[in-house]
Protein backbone atom coordinates (compact mmCIF):
# COMPACT_ATOMS: atom_id res chain seq x y z
CA UNK A 1 0.00 0.00 0.00
CA UNK A 2 2.70 2.47 1.08
CA UNK A 3 4.75 1.87 -2.03
CA UNK A 4 1.81 2.52 -4.28
CA UNK A 5 1.09 5.87 -2.83
CA UNK A 6 3.71 7.91 -4.54
CA UNK A 7 3.20 6.66 -8.09
CA UNK A 8 -0.51 7.01 -7.53
CA UNK A 9 0.02 10.58 -6.45
CA UNK A 10 2.06 11.27 -9.53
CA UNK A 11 -0.50 9.56 -11.72
CA UNK A 12 -3.18 11.56 -10.09
CA UNK A 13 -1.53 14.91 -10.72
CA UNK A 14 -0.82 13.83 -14.27
CA UNK A 15 -4.48 13.07 -14.62
CA UNK A 16 -5.39 16.46 -13.27
CA UNK A 17 -2.94 18.02 -15.69
CA UNK A 18 -4.49 16.05 -18.49
CA UNK A 19 -7.58 17.97 -17.60
CA UNK A 20 -10.66 16.88 -15.74
CA UNK A 21 -9.62 13.22 -15.59
CA UNK A 22 -9.11 13.36 -11.83
CA UNK A 23 -12.37 11.44 -11.39
CA UNK A 24 -10.32 8.35 -12.21
CA UNK A 25 -8.72 8.43 -8.79
CA UNK A 26 -12.09 7.76 -7.16
CA UNK A 27 -12.27 4.39 -8.79
CA UNK A 28 -10.65 1.34 -7.43
CA UNK A 29 -8.96 0.09 -10.53
CA UNK A 30 -6.50 -2.51 -9.37
CA UNK A 31 -7.21 -5.08 -12.03
CA UNK A 32 -4.42 -7.25 -10.67
CA UNK A 33 -5.72 -7.53 -7.16
CA UNK A 34 -9.18 -8.16 -8.54
CA UNK A 35 -7.85 -10.98 -10.73
CA UNK A 36 -6.06 -12.62 -7.82
CA UNK A 37 -9.05 -12.38 -5.53
CA UNK A 38 -11.28 -13.77 -8.25
CA UNK A 39 -8.93 -16.72 -8.72
CA UNK A 40 -8.97 -17.45 -4.97
CA UNK A 41 -12.62 -16.88 -4.12
CA UNK A 42 -14.68 -17.34 -7.26
CA UNK A 43 -13.00 -19.29 -10.04
CA UNK A 44 -13.49 -22.78 -8.60
CA UNK A 45 -17.17 -22.29 -9.20
CA UNK A 46 -17.60 -19.70 -11.93
CA UNK A 47 -14.57 -20.87 -13.91
CA UNK A 48 -11.33 -19.09 -14.79
CA UNK A 49 -13.02 -17.56 -17.82
CA UNK A 50 -16.26 -16.75 -16.00
CA UNK A 51 -17.91 -19.48 -18.03
CA UNK A 52 -19.92 -21.10 -15.21
CA UNK A 53 -20.82 -24.80 -15.30
CA UNK A 54 -23.73 -25.98 -17.40
CA UNK A 55 -27.00 -25.28 -15.60
CA UNK A 56 -25.41 -25.67 -12.15
CA UNK A 57 -23.35 -22.49 -11.88
CA UNK A 58 -24.29 -19.36 -13.81
CA UNK A 59 -21.70 -17.62 -15.99
CA UNK A 60 -20.27 -14.21 -15.20
CA UNK A 61 -18.95 -13.65 -18.71
CA UNK A 62 -21.65 -11.91 -20.69
CA UNK A 63 -24.20 -12.32 -17.89
CA UNK A 64 -27.24 -10.03 -18.19
CA UNK A 65 -27.64 -10.49 -14.44
CA UNK A 66 -24.71 -8.15 -13.81
CA UNK A 67 -26.53 -5.32 -15.55
CA UNK A 68 -30.00 -6.07 -14.23
CA UNK A 69 -28.94 -6.55 -10.61
CA UNK A 70 -26.04 -4.14 -10.39
CA UNK A 71 -27.31 -2.63 -7.14
CA UNK A 72 -27.30 -6.05 -5.41
CA UNK A 73 -23.92 -7.40 -6.49
CA UNK A 74 -21.86 -6.32 -3.47
CA UNK A 75 -24.32 -7.93 -1.05
CA UNK A 76 -24.50 -11.04 -3.23
CA UNK A 77 -20.75 -11.51 -2.89
CA UNK A 78 -20.81 -10.75 0.85
CA UNK A 79 -23.83 -12.87 1.77
CA UNK A 80 -24.06 -15.47 -0.96
CA UNK A 81 -27.23 -16.38 -2.78
CA UNK A 82 -29.65 -19.22 -3.05
CA UNK A 83 -32.93 -19.99 -4.70
CA UNK A 84 -34.01 -19.82 -8.33
CA UNK A 85 -32.36 -17.20 -10.49
CA UNK A 86 -32.30 -16.43 -14.20
CA UNK A 87 -29.14 -15.63 -16.15
CA UNK A 88 -29.32 -15.09 -19.91
CA UNK A 89 -32.65 -16.89 -19.99
CA UNK A 90 -31.37 -20.02 -18.22
CA UNK A 91 -32.70 -20.90 -14.78
CA UNK A 92 -30.30 -21.80 -11.98
CA UNK A 93 -31.12 -23.02 -8.49
CA UNK A 94 -28.07 -23.86 -6.38
CA UNK A 95 -26.36 -22.35 -3.41
CA UNK A 96 -23.64 -19.74 -3.63
CA UNK A 97 -22.08 -19.53 -0.15
CA UNK A 98 -20.96 -16.25 1.38
CA UNK A 99 -17.33 -15.39 0.57
CA UNK A 100 -15.16 -18.06 2.22
CA UNK A 101 -13.15 -15.58 4.22
CA UNK A 102 -13.73 -11.96 5.11
CA UNK A 103 -13.41 -9.61 2.17
CA UNK A 104 -13.14 -5.89 2.81
CA UNK A 105 -15.30 -3.39 0.96
CA UNK A 106 -12.36 -2.49 -1.24
CA UNK A 107 -11.58 -6.13 -2.03
CA UNK A 108 -15.19 -6.68 -3.07
CA UNK A 109 -14.91 -3.57 -5.22
CA UNK A 110 -11.81 -4.96 -6.91
CA UNK A 111 -13.40 -8.33 -7.57
CA UNK A 112 -16.54 -6.78 -9.02
CA UNK A 113 -14.50 -4.48 -11.23
CA UNK A 114 -12.45 -7.42 -12.44
CA UNK A 115 -15.71 -9.18 -13.36
CA UNK A 116 -17.10 -6.03 -14.98
CA UNK A 117 -14.08 -5.66 -17.26
CA UNK A 118 -13.02 -9.25 -18.05
CA UNK A 119 -13.89 -11.84 -20.73
CA UNK A 120 -15.41 -9.21 -22.97
CA UNK A 121 -17.55 -7.71 -20.21
CA UNK A 122 -17.86 -3.96 -20.43
CA UNK A 123 -19.84 -3.24 -17.30
CA UNK A 124 -19.89 0.04 -15.47
CA UNK A 125 -17.08 0.27 -12.90
CA UNK A 126 -17.88 0.39 -9.16
CA UNK A 127 -16.43 2.92 -6.73
CA UNK A 128 -15.59 1.81 -3.21
CA UNK A 129 -18.12 4.31 -1.94
CA UNK A 130 -20.86 2.73 -4.05
CA UNK A 131 -19.93 -0.75 -2.83
CA UNK A 132 -19.87 0.38 0.84
CA UNK A 133 -23.29 1.93 0.37
CA UNK A 134 -24.67 -1.28 -1.10
CA UNK A 135 -23.12 -3.26 1.73
CA UNK A 136 -24.59 -0.99 4.39
CA UNK A 137 -27.96 -1.90 2.92
CA UNK A 138 -27.43 -5.52 3.96
CA UNK A 139 -25.50 -4.77 7.15
CA UNK A 140 -22.27 -5.95 5.52
CA UNK A 141 -20.06 -2.88 5.18
CA UNK A 142 -16.85 -2.72 7.16
CA UNK A 143 -15.90 0.74 5.89
CA UNK A 144 -12.52 -0.52 4.65
CA UNK B 1 -6.12 -71.70 -15.89
CA UNK B 2 -3.17 -70.92 -18.10
CA UNK B 3 -4.45 -67.44 -18.59
CA UNK B 4 -4.90 -66.75 -14.91
CA UNK B 5 -1.45 -67.92 -13.91
CA UNK B 6 0.00 -65.93 -16.75
CA UNK B 7 -1.84 -62.91 -15.45
CA UNK B 8 -0.55 -63.55 -11.99
CA UNK B 9 2.99 -63.64 -13.29
CA UNK B 10 2.29 -60.43 -15.11
CA UNK B 11 1.01 -58.85 -11.92
CA UNK B 12 4.11 -59.85 -10.02
CA UNK B 13 6.27 -58.46 -12.79
CA UNK B 14 4.29 -55.28 -12.63
CA UNK B 15 4.97 -55.01 -8.95
CA UNK B 16 8.65 -54.72 -9.68
CA UNK B 17 8.01 -52.32 -12.50
CA UNK B 18 5.63 -50.29 -10.41
CA UNK B 19 8.13 -47.89 -8.95
CA UNK B 20 10.02 -47.48 -12.21
CA UNK B 21 6.79 -46.64 -13.97
CA UNK B 22 5.80 -44.20 -11.27
CA UNK B 23 9.16 -42.48 -11.54
CA UNK B 24 9.15 -42.11 -15.28
CA UNK B 25 5.44 -41.29 -15.39
CA UNK B 26 3.96 -40.29 -18.70
CA UNK B 27 7.07 -39.09 -20.48
CA UNK B 28 8.32 -42.65 -20.73
CA UNK B 29 7.43 -44.30 -23.98
CA UNK B 30 8.77 -47.80 -23.38
CA UNK B 31 6.63 -50.94 -23.26
CA UNK B 32 6.36 -51.11 -19.46
CA UNK B 33 4.73 -47.75 -19.13
CA UNK B 34 1.97 -48.84 -21.47
CA UNK B 35 0.43 -50.95 -18.72
CA UNK B 36 -1.10 -49.14 -15.77
CA UNK B 37 0.15 -50.06 -12.30
CA UNK B 38 -1.96 -51.65 -9.56
CA UNK B 39 -2.45 -49.13 -6.80
CA UNK B 40 -3.04 -49.71 -3.12
CA UNK B 41 -1.99 -52.20 -0.52
CA UNK B 42 -1.11 -55.65 -1.66
CA UNK B 43 -0.71 -58.89 0.09
CA UNK B 44 1.44 -61.85 -0.89
CA UNK B 45 -0.04 -65.14 0.29
CA UNK B 46 1.96 -68.36 0.19
CA UNK B 47 -0.02 -71.13 -1.42
CA UNK B 48 -0.84 -74.26 0.55
CA UNK B 49 0.43 -76.49 -2.27
CA UNK B 50 3.81 -74.76 -2.25
CA UNK B 51 3.24 -73.23 -5.68
CA UNK B 52 4.07 -69.63 -6.50
CA UNK B 53 2.61 -67.21 -3.94
CA UNK B 54 -0.60 -65.38 -4.77
CA UNK B 55 -0.46 -61.62 -4.88
CA UNK B 56 -3.68 -60.09 -3.66
CA UNK B 57 -4.20 -56.56 -4.93
CA UNK B 58 -6.34 -54.02 -3.16
CA UNK B 59 -9.85 -54.21 -4.58
CA UNK B 60 -13.04 -52.23 -4.24
CA UNK B 61 -15.31 -54.14 -1.83
CA UNK B 62 -18.86 -55.17 -2.66
CA UNK B 63 -21.30 -52.29 -2.52
CA UNK B 64 -24.96 -51.50 -2.96
CA UNK B 65 -25.90 -47.93 -3.81
CA UNK B 66 -28.88 -46.10 -5.27
CA UNK B 67 -28.49 -43.82 -8.27
CA UNK B 68 -30.30 -40.66 -9.42
CA UNK B 69 -33.02 -42.72 -11.10
CA UNK B 70 -33.69 -44.61 -7.87
CA UNK B 71 -32.09 -47.75 -9.30
CA UNK B 72 -29.95 -50.07 -7.22
CA UNK B 73 -26.38 -50.26 -8.42
CA UNK B 74 -23.78 -52.77 -7.32
CA UNK B 75 -20.39 -53.98 -8.49
CA UNK B 76 -22.35 -56.01 -11.03
CA UNK B 77 -23.48 -52.76 -12.68
CA UNK B 78 -19.82 -52.22 -13.58
CA UNK B 79 -19.00 -55.80 -14.60
CA UNK B 80 -16.94 -55.98 -17.77
CA UNK B 81 -16.44 -52.21 -17.75
CA UNK B 82 -13.95 -49.75 -16.40
CA UNK B 83 -15.13 -46.76 -14.40
CA UNK B 84 -13.99 -43.51 -12.87
CA UNK B 85 -15.17 -42.77 -9.33
CA UNK B 86 -15.24 -39.64 -7.22
CA UNK B 87 -16.92 -38.16 -4.14
CA UNK B 88 -18.82 -34.87 -4.04
CA UNK B 89 -21.91 -33.22 -2.63
CA UNK B 90 -24.46 -30.99 -4.29
CA UNK B 91 -24.03 -28.00 -1.99
CA UNK B 92 -20.25 -28.25 -1.74
CA UNK B 93 -18.93 -24.71 -1.58
CA UNK B 94 -15.30 -25.37 -2.30
CA UNK B 95 -13.82 -27.86 -4.72
CA UNK B 96 -16.77 -29.76 -6.18
CA UNK B 97 -17.84 -27.52 -9.04
CA UNK B 98 -14.29 -27.47 -10.36
CA UNK B 99 -13.93 -31.22 -9.79
CA UNK B 100 -17.19 -32.08 -11.48
CA UNK B 101 -16.38 -29.83 -14.42
CA UNK B 102 -13.10 -31.73 -14.81
CA UNK B 103 -14.99 -35.03 -14.54
CA UNK B 104 -17.36 -33.75 -17.19
CA UNK B 105 -14.34 -33.19 -19.43
CA UNK B 106 -13.38 -36.86 -19.03
CA UNK B 107 -16.99 -37.92 -19.62
CA UNK B 108 -17.17 -35.87 -22.82
CA UNK B 109 -14.06 -37.67 -24.09
CA UNK B 110 -15.44 -41.15 -23.49
CA UNK B 111 -19.19 -40.74 -23.71
CA UNK B 112 -19.18 -42.59 -27.03
CA UNK B 113 -17.70 -45.69 -25.39
CA UNK B 114 -20.18 -47.78 -23.37
CA UNK B 115 -17.27 -49.64 -21.74
CA UNK B 116 -16.45 -46.55 -19.70
CA UNK B 117 -18.76 -45.59 -16.83
CA UNK B 118 -18.70 -42.86 -14.21
CA UNK B 119 -19.69 -42.99 -10.56
CA UNK B 120 -20.02 -39.94 -8.32
CA UNK B 121 -20.87 -40.65 -4.69
CA UNK B 122 -22.49 -38.04 -2.51
CA UNK B 123 -20.84 -37.65 0.88
CA UNK B 124 -23.88 -35.74 2.15
CA UNK B 125 -26.65 -38.33 1.83
CA UNK B 126 -28.82 -36.48 4.35
CA UNK B 127 -29.20 -33.56 1.95
CA UNK B 128 -28.60 -35.20 -1.42
CA UNK B 129 -31.80 -37.20 -1.81
CA UNK B 130 -32.52 -38.96 -5.08
CA UNK B 131 -34.46 -35.97 -6.49
CA UNK B 132 -31.57 -33.66 -5.53
CA UNK B 133 -29.09 -35.98 -7.26
CA UNK B 134 -31.30 -36.21 -10.33
CA UNK B 135 -31.59 -32.44 -10.53
CA UNK B 136 -27.83 -32.09 -10.10
CA UNK B 137 -27.08 -34.63 -12.83
CA UNK B 138 -29.53 -33.05 -15.24
CA UNK B 139 -28.18 -29.59 -14.57
CA UNK B 140 -24.74 -30.94 -15.36
CA UNK B 141 -26.16 -32.19 -18.66
CA UNK B 142 -26.19 -35.91 -17.82
CA UNK B 143 -29.48 -37.37 -19.02
CA UNK B 144 -28.38 -41.01 -19.13
CA UNK B 145 -27.98 -42.37 -15.60
CA UNK B 146 -26.62 -45.67 -16.90
CA UNK B 147 -23.40 -43.95 -18.04
CA UNK B 148 -22.80 -41.62 -15.13
CA UNK B 149 -24.30 -42.67 -11.82
CA UNK B 150 -24.80 -40.11 -9.07
CA UNK B 151 -25.14 -42.41 -6.12
CA UNK B 152 -26.16 -42.37 -2.51
CA UNK B 153 -26.06 -44.84 0.38
CA UNK B 154 -26.06 -44.62 4.17
CA UNK B 155 -23.41 -42.28 5.50
CA UNK B 156 -21.13 -45.03 6.88
CA UNK B 157 -21.23 -47.01 3.65
CA UNK B 158 -20.14 -43.97 1.66
CA UNK B 159 -17.34 -43.00 4.01
CA UNK B 160 -16.08 -46.57 4.15
CA UNK B 161 -16.04 -46.70 0.36
CA UNK B 162 -14.31 -43.33 0.05
CA UNK B 163 -11.31 -44.73 1.89
CA UNK B 164 -11.19 -47.70 -0.45
CA UNK B 165 -11.21 -45.37 -3.46
CA UNK B 166 -8.36 -43.43 -1.84
CA UNK B 167 -10.44 -40.35 -1.19
CA UNK B 168 -10.07 -38.68 2.16
CA UNK B 169 -13.51 -37.60 3.35
CA UNK B 170 -14.76 -36.62 6.75
CA UNK B 171 -17.35 -34.51 8.50
CA UNK B 172 -15.71 -31.30 9.64
CA UNK B 173 -17.71 -28.48 11.14
CA UNK B 174 -14.69 -26.23 10.72
CA UNK B 175 -14.71 -26.08 6.93
CA UNK B 176 -17.23 -24.40 4.64
CA UNK B 177 -19.95 -26.86 3.74
CA UNK B 178 -19.30 -29.10 6.74
CA UNK B 179 -17.28 -31.79 4.96
CA UNK B 180 -13.59 -31.98 4.22
CA UNK B 181 -12.69 -34.17 1.30
CA UNK B 182 -10.15 -34.55 -1.46
CA UNK B 183 -10.93 -34.37 -5.14
CA UNK B 184 -9.51 -37.75 -6.08
CA UNK B 185 -10.57 -39.50 -9.28
CA UNK B 186 -9.97 -43.25 -9.11
CA UNK B 187 -9.80 -45.40 -12.23
CA UNK B 188 -11.12 -48.92 -11.62
CA UNK B 189 -10.66 -51.93 -13.88
CA UNK B 190 -13.18 -54.70 -14.55
CA UNK B 191 -11.76 -56.71 -11.64
CA UNK B 192 -12.31 -53.95 -9.09
CA UNK B 193 -8.65 -52.98 -8.91
CA UNK B 194 -7.53 -49.36 -8.73
CA UNK B 195 -5.35 -48.65 -11.75
CA UNK B 196 -4.95 -44.91 -11.45
CA UNK B 197 -5.46 -42.12 -8.93
CA UNK B 198 -5.66 -38.52 -10.12
CA UNK B 199 -6.18 -35.16 -8.49
CA UNK B 200 -9.44 -33.93 -10.00
CA UNK B 201 -8.57 -30.35 -9.13
CA UNK B 202 -5.50 -30.28 -11.36
CA UNK B 203 -6.03 -30.05 -15.10
CA UNK B 204 -2.73 -31.79 -15.93
CA UNK B 205 -3.67 -34.74 -13.71
CA UNK B 206 -7.02 -35.04 -15.42
CA UNK B 207 -5.27 -34.87 -18.80
CA UNK B 208 -3.17 -37.81 -17.62
CA UNK B 209 -6.35 -39.76 -16.81
CA UNK B 210 -7.67 -39.03 -20.30
CA UNK B 211 -4.40 -40.37 -21.75
CA UNK B 212 -4.18 -43.43 -19.51
CA UNK B 213 -7.76 -44.62 -19.74
CA UNK B 214 -7.32 -45.98 -23.29
CA UNK B 215 -4.35 -48.07 -22.05
CA UNK B 216 -6.64 -49.80 -19.60
CA UNK B 217 -9.29 -50.29 -22.29
CA UNK B 218 -6.66 -51.93 -24.48
CA UNK B 219 -5.68 -54.28 -21.68
CA UNK B 220 -9.32 -55.12 -20.98
CA UNK B 221 -10.02 -55.79 -24.65
CA UNK B 222 -7.04 -58.16 -24.81
CA UNK B 223 -8.16 -60.24 -21.86
CA UNK B 224 -11.82 -60.58 -22.74
CA UNK B 225 -12.81 -63.29 -25.18
CA UNK B 226 -14.03 -61.70 -28.36
CA UNK B 227 -17.81 -61.31 -28.34
CA UNK B 228 -19.41 -63.03 -31.33
C1 LIG C 1 -19.32 -22.53 -4.29
C2 LIG C 1 -19.51 -22.01 -5.60
C3 LIG C 1 -19.49 -20.50 -5.81
C4 LIG C 1 -18.51 -19.60 -5.46
C5 LIG C 1 -17.18 -19.90 -4.72
C6 LIG C 1 -18.94 -18.32 -5.95
N1 LIG C 1 -20.15 -18.43 -6.56
FE1 LIG C 1 -21.22 -16.94 -7.42
N2 LIG C 1 -22.76 -18.22 -7.72
C7 LIG C 1 -22.76 -19.56 -7.44
C8 LIG C 1 -24.07 -20.10 -7.69
C9 LIG C 1 -24.46 -21.56 -7.52
C10 LIG C 1 -24.88 -19.04 -8.10
C11 LIG C 1 -26.37 -19.12 -8.39
C12 LIG C 1 -27.10 -19.10 -7.05
C13 LIG C 1 -28.56 -19.45 -7.15
O1 LIG C 1 -28.90 -20.36 -7.91
O2 LIG C 1 -29.38 -18.81 -6.45
C14 LIG C 1 -24.01 -17.86 -8.14
C15 LIG C 1 -24.42 -16.60 -8.56
C16 LIG C 1 -23.57 -15.51 -8.74
C17 LIG C 1 -23.93 -14.26 -9.37
C18 LIG C 1 -25.27 -13.90 -9.98
C19 LIG C 1 -25.55 -14.67 -11.24
C20 LIG C 1 -24.57 -14.40 -12.36
O3 LIG C 1 -23.97 -15.38 -12.84
O4 LIG C 1 -24.39 -13.25 -12.75
C21 LIG C 1 -22.81 -13.47 -9.34
C22 LIG C 1 -22.67 -12.05 -9.88
C23 LIG C 1 -21.77 -14.22 -8.67
N3 LIG C 1 -22.27 -15.46 -8.32
C24 LIG C 1 -20.49 -13.74 -8.44
C25 LIG C 1 -19.55 -14.43 -7.67
C26 LIG C 1 -18.29 -13.85 -7.26
C27 LIG C 1 -17.79 -12.46 -7.65
C28 LIG C 1 -17.65 -14.79 -6.52
C29 LIG C 1 -16.33 -14.68 -5.80
C30 LIG C 1 -16.27 -13.67 -4.76
C31 LIG C 1 -18.51 -15.97 -6.47
N4 LIG C 1 -19.65 -15.70 -7.17
C32 LIG C 1 -18.20 -17.16 -5.82
C33 LIG C 1 -21.69 -20.29 -6.98
C34 LIG C 1 -20.52 -19.75 -6.48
Amino acid sequence: MKKLRQPLWILRSLAVLAGGASILSCFSNRQNEGAKLYETHCSNCHGSQGEGLKRLIPPLAGADYLVQHRAELACLVRKGKQGPLLVNGVDYNQVMPPADSHLTDSQITNILNFVQTSWGNKGEIFTIREVSEQLRGCGGSDGR
Amino acid sequence: MMLSSFRRALHVGLLALGSAVALTACSDKTEESQVLPYIGERDVRPRADGGPADTIFAAIPSFTLTNQDGQTITNQTFAGKVYVADFFFATCPSICPKMQSEMLRVYEQFKGNPKVLFLSHTIDPAHDSIPVLRDYAQRLGIQDASRWHFATAPHDTIFGLARRYMTAAQKDGGVPGGYAHSGTFALIDSERHIRGVYDGMVKEEVDRLIQELPLLLKEEAAKQPKAQ
